[in-house]
C-alpha cells in the first residue's frame, strides 16, 4: 500500500514503474539520491554522534504508487507517517531532502518548491483501495530479493513445499472462489484440478503476461513491482498440478518488467528459490521468460502455446483444452499475472478468508486500471462487487473537466461500453456480461461527454482489423467488413438498413470466429448500439 | 432462404407482386439494358433460339439494345433484365432510371452482380487516385505517341465513376442471374416462371453457379 | 474398437470413438459445406463453413475439428447456420479477387461449389479488390494470390504428406498470404520437390499447372487421402 505506518528512520520511496519513469522519475531518483548522499553518510554508516542533518537516507526505488497521472511518484515515510508527492521535478529534491532531514528554513507548505506537489493520501482513491495482490507493489524494490523476502515473498511456498500436499493447495485454491483475471473468469481452483488429474507426465505452467488491451496496465504493474510475489504465485501453481517447467509469456512493449523479471528469476535461483530442491524439498522448477513478437492474438492461450513453442501465433479450435493437451501436448495450467499473483495471500490467510471478500460469484480483490476522461489516472485494487460508480466517480474523480461520465469501457477491444445512467453496476464477472460488457483484464477507460460512441466503436474495430491473425474469415474478413461499416455511418449517418446489417454482421463474427479475439471483436459495436444506438442515426458531427 | 438485408440492398421494395401488374396488360413489358459489359449476357440471351419466338408472344419488348430501337427508357416495364457493372456516369443515369420505371429488375450476369472484368479497373484504386484516372492516363497518355490527351468531351463521352460498381450497390436489385455468360438454358429457366407471374427458384448449380 | 451413437437432424448414426463430427454427419448421409478440411489432412477449423450447432452446447462446433461424444444431438441446417454460412461466403468473395470468367479453375473451383451450395447469388459485401501479386517463378505451377483463400491446404500437404513444408504463412490479418520458403520466389525455394500435390489440393484457381489457362485445371483433392490411406494402413491400391 502507499501509506506506511509511521516510522523513526525515515525513508524515500520513489515509483520506478514504466509510468513514472516516462515522467521522469529516473532523474529525480538520481537527484534524490545525490541530494541524501551530499547531505551525509551513507545509509548503513551512521555514527552515534550523528545530527539529524546526518540522518542516513534510504532512497528506494519502487513499484507502482497508484496515482500514475501525477508522477512521477515519490513517498515520504516518517514519524508523522507517510507524505505523497507527485509531478516533482529533480530541482526539488535537494529541498525535499532538507525537509525530511528537519533541516529546512521553510515550512514544508511554503516551500517553493514543494508546495503544491503534495497529495492527499486520505482522499478515497487511496482510502478504498484494498491491496491482496499490490500488497508490496510500491513497498518492494522490486529489482531486491532481500526486500522482497524481507515482506514475506516465498514465505508461503516454503510453507507449502514442507506442510501441504499439492491437492490441500488446490483445495485452498478452490475454496477462495478465485476465478482467472485475464478476463475469462474461469474457476482457478477447478483448472488447476484439471492439470493435476491428467494422466501421470510431464506437465508445465505458463503464465499469461501478454497484457495487450489498450487502457491496460494492472499485470505490467506487478511484474514491474513485484515480480517476486508473481513468481511465488507460479511456483505454488506448478507444485499444486505436478509441474516441473514454466513459462512466463510477456509482451515485448513491456522492456522494464522484462528485465525486472529476469533478473527476479535469476535471484530466486541464486536463493534455491527456483530450480532443484527448491528451499530444501524435492519439488523442481525452471521457468523461463518467453517474450512475444507484438501480437495482440497471443494472449489467447492457444496463440500464447503456439508463440512459445516456436511456431505462428495463431489460436486452434478448442477442445482440447491446454489443461488437457497444451505446450507439446502436455497438460498445461495457463493462468493470468493477477491471477497467480493473488495465490500467495490466499495461501497465507485461507481460501475462506479470501472467499469473504468480494460479491456473488466474483470473490476476492480485482485490480483496474483507470485511464481517459477522469481525473485520477492509475491503479486500484478494490473488492469485486465495488459498483462502477464508486471506482470511476468517488474514486477516480469523475470527469477531469467537471462534466459528466458519459460511459464506462471495459474489457477493452473484447468488452463494451456501459453508459452513466447504469454506474452503479457491481464490478463483477456476471454483472458487466449482463450489460453486453465483460469484466476483461481490468482496463477501464473513461469516455467523456465529447468523445462520439460510434467513434469509439470504429475505433476498435481498426484495433480488431489489425490484430486479427487471420486464420478464420470471419474475424479476417468480417472485421474489415464491420469497419467499413462504421466508416459509412460516420460518415454520413446510419440509415435502418445500415445497422441491421451492422447487427447481423456482429451476429456472425461473434458467433462463427474461431477464438475470442474474433468472436468478441463485435462487442465494442454491439454494447454502443444498445445503449447509444442513436448516435449511430444522428447527422455527421453529431453528438462530438 | 432469408435474406439478411445488407446495406448494399436495402429495399427490396418491387417483388413480383408487379408482375401482377402486369397481368392487367396482354402482355409482359420487358426490358434488357446493356451497362459495363461485353454483351455476352445478351448473345446467350439471343442463343434462346425457338423460346425467343415463345417469348415474343408472351411479352413486350420495350427497350433492349438488341430487339428494340428505342433510344429512351420506358415508364411502366414489368421486367428489367440489366447486363453489365456501373463503370460511367450514363451507366448509373441509367440505372437510377430504369429502377424508378421498372416493377422488377434483374442483374443479368456476373458483370451486373460483382462488376466482374470491367471492375478489374477497381484493382489500379490508389489512396488519392482513383481507377478511373489510373487507367485514363495508361491508356490515353502512357501509351500514346506525344499528342496523347485525356478525352474530355461532357455530355458526349460519359465520365468514368472512380469506381465500377455491381448493380446492387447502386439500386435496389429484385433477382440475381448469375453466369458468365449465364446459359441460355439458365436465363429461359428464370424467365419462364416469370411469365406466369411466379418467380423462379434460383437454387443448385444449373441456376446459380458463377463463371 | 469401441462405437458411439449420436443424432444428426434427426437421424441416429454411429460411428467409431474418436470419429469427427463430420465423419459422424456423412455416416449419417447428410453433408455440410467444406472449404479447408480436407480428408487425409489435419483439420484446422479455419473455414467455418461446417460449424454445426450441438444441443446443450454454448458455441457452434467445427464438425471438421470437433470429436463426436456419446449422445450428442447435433443440428447441422438451421436457418442461422445457413444464414452464417452464405455470410461466410460472401466475406471470402469479397476479400479476394475472384473473377470465375477467366479463372484456371473456372467450373472445377470448390469456393463456386461452396457458393451454389449456400445459395450465394450475390455478395451483399462491397468487393475490396486487394492488391496482391502472381508467383510465376516455378518451372511447371504458379501461384495467383488474387485467388488464394487462405484454406492452407498447401501449407500442410507440404508438411504433413509430402514432408517438405515449403509453404507457410506470413502477415496477419486480412494482409495474410501464403508464403514459399522464408518469403522467397517459389522457383527459388530449394526444398520444393516440385511434386505438385498442393496444387493438386488447391481448391480454387490460387495454385495451378502452368500449362493450364481459363477452365483448365484439373485438381486432384482426393490425392491426400489416397497417400494416408496408403501409408498409415498399407493400402496402396484403391
Amino acid at each position: 500500500m502507499v501509506a506506511l505506518p509511521a516510522r523513526e528512520r525515515p525513508q524515500l520511496r520513489c515509483c520506478g514503474a514504466s509510468g513514472c519513469r516516462h515522467a521522469g522519475a529516473g532523474p529525480l531518483l538520481a537527484a534524490l539520491r545525490a541530494a541524501a548522499a551530499a547531505g551525509g553518510p551513507a545509509a548503513d554508516d551512521m555514527s552515534a554522534g550523528a545530527s539529524a542533518a546526518l540522518q542516513p537516507l534510504e532512497v528506494r526505488s519502487v513499484g507502482c504508487l497508484r496515482l500514475c497521472g501525477e508522477g512521477p511518484l515519490l513517498a515520504w515515510d516518517g514519524p508523522e507517517g507517510t507524505r505523497l508527492f507527485g509531478g516533482l521535478a529533480p530541482a526539488a529534491a535537494a529541498a525535499l531532502v532538507d525537509q525530511v532531514r528537519g533541516v529546512a528554513s521553510l515550512p514544508l507548505a511554503a516551500d517553493p518548491a514543494l508546495a503544491g506537489h503534495q497529495l492527499d493520501l486520505e482522499q478515497p482513491f487511496f482510502r478504498l483501495q484494498r491491496p491482496l495482490v499490490l500488497e508490496g507493489c510500491g513497498i518492494v524494490d522490486p529489482e531486491c530479493i532481500e526486500a522482497a523476502l524481507a515482506h514475506g515473498s516465498y514465505a508461503q511456498l516454503r510453507r507449502v513445499l514442507h506442510e501441504l500436499s499439492p491437492e490441500a493447495v488446490r483445495e485452498q485454491v478452490r475454496r477462495s472462489g478465485l476465478r482467472g483475471r485475464g478476463g475469462g473468469g474461469y474457476p482457478t481452483g477447478l483448472k488447476w484440478d484439471t492439470v493435476a488429474l491428467q494422466p501421470p507426465g510431464r506437465r508445465y505452467v505458463v503464465c499469461n503476461a501478454d497484457e495487450g488491451d489498450p487502457g491496460a496496465f494492472m499485470d505490467r504493474s506487478v511484474l514491474e513491482g513485484d515480480p517476486h510475489r508473481l513468481l511465488e504465485g507460479m511456483a505454488i501453481a506448478a507444485y499444486a498440478v505436478g509441474a516441473d517447467h514454466g513459462y512466463l509469456y510477456v509482451r515485448a512493449e513491456y522492456p522494464l518488467a522484462i528485465e525486472r523479471l529476469r533478473l527476479a528469476l535469476q535471484q530466486a535461483r541464486q536463493q534455491g528459490l527456483l530450480g532443484q530442491g527448491i528451499a530444501g524439498s524435492s519439488f523442481n522448477l525452471d521457468l523461463e521468460v518467453r517474450v512475444g513478437a507484438g501480437a495482440y492474438v497471443c494472449g489467447e492461450e492457444t496463440a500464447l502455446l503456439h508463440s512459445i513453442q516456436g511456431q505462428r501465433g495463431t489460436p486452434r479450435t478448442r477442445p482440447p483444452y491446454p489443461a488437457q493437451a497444451g505446450l507439446w501436448g502436455a497438460p498445461t495450467l495457463i493462468n493470468n499475472v493477477e491471477t497467480f499473483a493473488a495465490v500467495p495471500v490466499i495461501l497465507r490467510e485461507g481460501g475462506d478468508w479470501y472467499a469473504a471478500i468480494g460479491s456473488g460469484n466474483s470473490r476476492g480483490t480485482k485490480v483496474f486500471s483507470l485511464s481517459g476522461a477522469i481525473r485520477h489516472t492509475g491503479l486500484v485494487e478494490v473488492p469485486m462487487g465495488t459498483s462502477l460508480r464508486t471506482v470511476v466517480e468517488t474514486m477516480g474523480g469523475g470527469d477531469p473537466d467537471g462534466g459528466a461520465v458519459k460511459a464506462v469501457q471495459t474489457g477493452g477491444p473484447s468488452g463494451g461500453c456501459i453508459p452513466a445512467a447504469l454506474l452503479d453496476t457491481p464490478v463483477d464477472f456476471e454483472s458487466l456480461l449482463a450489460l453486453g460488457s465483460m469484466m476483461g483484464s481490468g482496463g477501464m477507460v473513461v469516455i467523456g461527454q465529447g468523445t462520439a460512441m460510434p467513434e469509439v466503436a470504429r475505433h476498435f474495430m481498426a484495433f480488431s482489423v489489425n490484430e486479427s491473425c487471420g486464420k478464420c474469415v470471419p474475424c479476417r474478413a468480417g472485421t474489415v467488413q464491420l469497419l467499413a461499416l462504421l466508416d459509412r455511418c460516420l460518415e454520413r449517418g446510419a440509415t435502418a438498413a445500415d445497422l441491421e446489417a451492422l447487427e447481423a454482421l456482429c451476429a456472425m463474427v461473434k458467433a462463427t470466429s474461431l477464438c475470442g479475439l474474433g468472436q468478441a471483436a463485435p462487442n465494442p459495436v454491439l454494447s454502443t448500439l444498445r445503449h447509444f444506438r442513436q448516435e449511430y442515426s444522428a447527422a455527421p458531427g453529431a453528438g462530438r | 432462404m432469408t435474406e439478411a438485408p445488407l446495406p448494399a440492398q436495402a429495399h427490396p421494395q418491387a417483388q413480383s407482386s408487379a408482375l401482377t401488374g402486369g397481368q392487367g396488360r396482354p402482355r409482359l413489358r420487358l426490358a434488357t439494358v446493356w451497362l459495363a459489359g461485353c454483351s455476352g449476357c445478351h448473345m446467350s440471351f439471343l442463343d434462346l433460339d425457338e423460346f425467343l419466338f415463345e417469348l415474343a408472344e408472351a411479352v413486350e419488348i420495350v427497350y433492349s439494345p438488341v430487339a428494340s430501337d428505342t433510344k429512351i427508357y420506358p415508364e411502366q416495364v414489368d421486367v428489367c433484365l440489366v447486363e453489365g457493372a456501373v463503370a460511367n456516369v450514363d451507366n448509373l443515369e441509367l440505372a437510377l432510371t430504369l429502377r424508378q420505371r421498372t416493377a422488377l429488375v434483374i442483374s443479368f450476369g456476373d458483370c451486373a452482380i460483382s462488376a466482374n472484368v470491367p471492375g478489374l479497373r477497381n484493382l489500379f484504386s490508389a489512396p488519392g487516385r482513383d481507377s478511373a484516372r489510373t487507367v485514363l492516363e495508361r491508356g490515353y497518355l502512357e501509351l500514346a505517341d506525344a499528342s496523347g490527351q485525356l478525352p474530355h468531351a461532357p455530355g458526349v463521352v460519359p465520365e468514368l465513376l472512380p469506381r465500377v460498381l455491381p448493380l446492387h450497390e447502386v439500386i435496389p436489385v429484385d433477382l440475381y442471374l448469375p453466369g458468365c455468360p449465364p446459359s441460355a438454358e439458365r436465363i429461359r429457366a428464370a424467365i419462364a416462371p416469370l411469365l406466369l407471374g411466379q418467380r423462379p427458384l434460383m437454387e443448385g448449380a444449373a441456376m446459380l453457379r458463377f463463371g | 474398437m469401441s462405437v458411439i451413437t449420436l443424432q444428426v437432424d434427426g437421424r441416429d448414426v454411429a460411428v467409431p470413438a474418436g470419429s469427427t463430427l463430420l465423419q459422424a454427419i456423412r455416416a449419417a448421409g447428410l453433408s455440410v459445406p467444406t472449404l479447408c478440411h480436407l480428408d487425409g489432412l489435419d483439420p484446422v477449423g479455419a473455414c467455418r463453413l461446417c460449424l454445426v450447432e450441438v444441443e446443450g452446447g454454448q458455441r457452434l462446433l467445427p464438425a471438421c475439428a470437433s470429436e463426436a461424444s456419446e449422445g450428442q444431438v447435433i443440428r447441422t441446417d438451421t436457418a442461422q447456420l445457413q444464414g452464417y454460412r452464405r455470410m461466410a461466403v460472401e466475406l471470402f468473395f469479397a476479400e479476394g479477387n475472384h473473377v470465375c470468367a477467366f479463372c484456371v479453375a473456372n467450373g472445377q473451383c470448390e469456393l463456386q461449389d461452396v457458393a451454389v451450395a449456400v445459395g450465394m447469388d450475390h455478395s451483399r459485401f462491397p468487393y475490396q479488390y486487394p492488391q496482391r501479386s502472381v508467383d510465376a517463378s516455378h518451372r511447371h505451377f504458379s501461384l495467383d494470390h488474387n485467388r488464394c483463400i487462405l484454406c492452407t491446404r498447401c501449407v500442410r500437404v507440404c508438411d504433413q504428406i509430402e514432408g517438405a513444408h515449403v509453404w507457410d504463412v506470413a502477415e496477419r490479418g486480412s494482409d495474410c498470404r501464403i508464403v514459399a520458403g522464408l518469403d522467397q520466389p517459389w522457383g527459388e525455394v530449394e526444398a520444393c520437390t516440385s511434386c505438385g500435390k498442393c496444387v493438386d489440393v488447391c481448391p480454387t484457381g490460387a495454385l495451378y499447372a502452368n500449362e493450364d489457362t481459363t477452365a483448365e485445371k484439373h485438381p486432384h483433392p482426393e490425392r491426400a487421402h489416397q497417400l494416408r490411406r496408403a501409408r498409415e494402413h498399407q493400402q496402396w491400391l484403391r
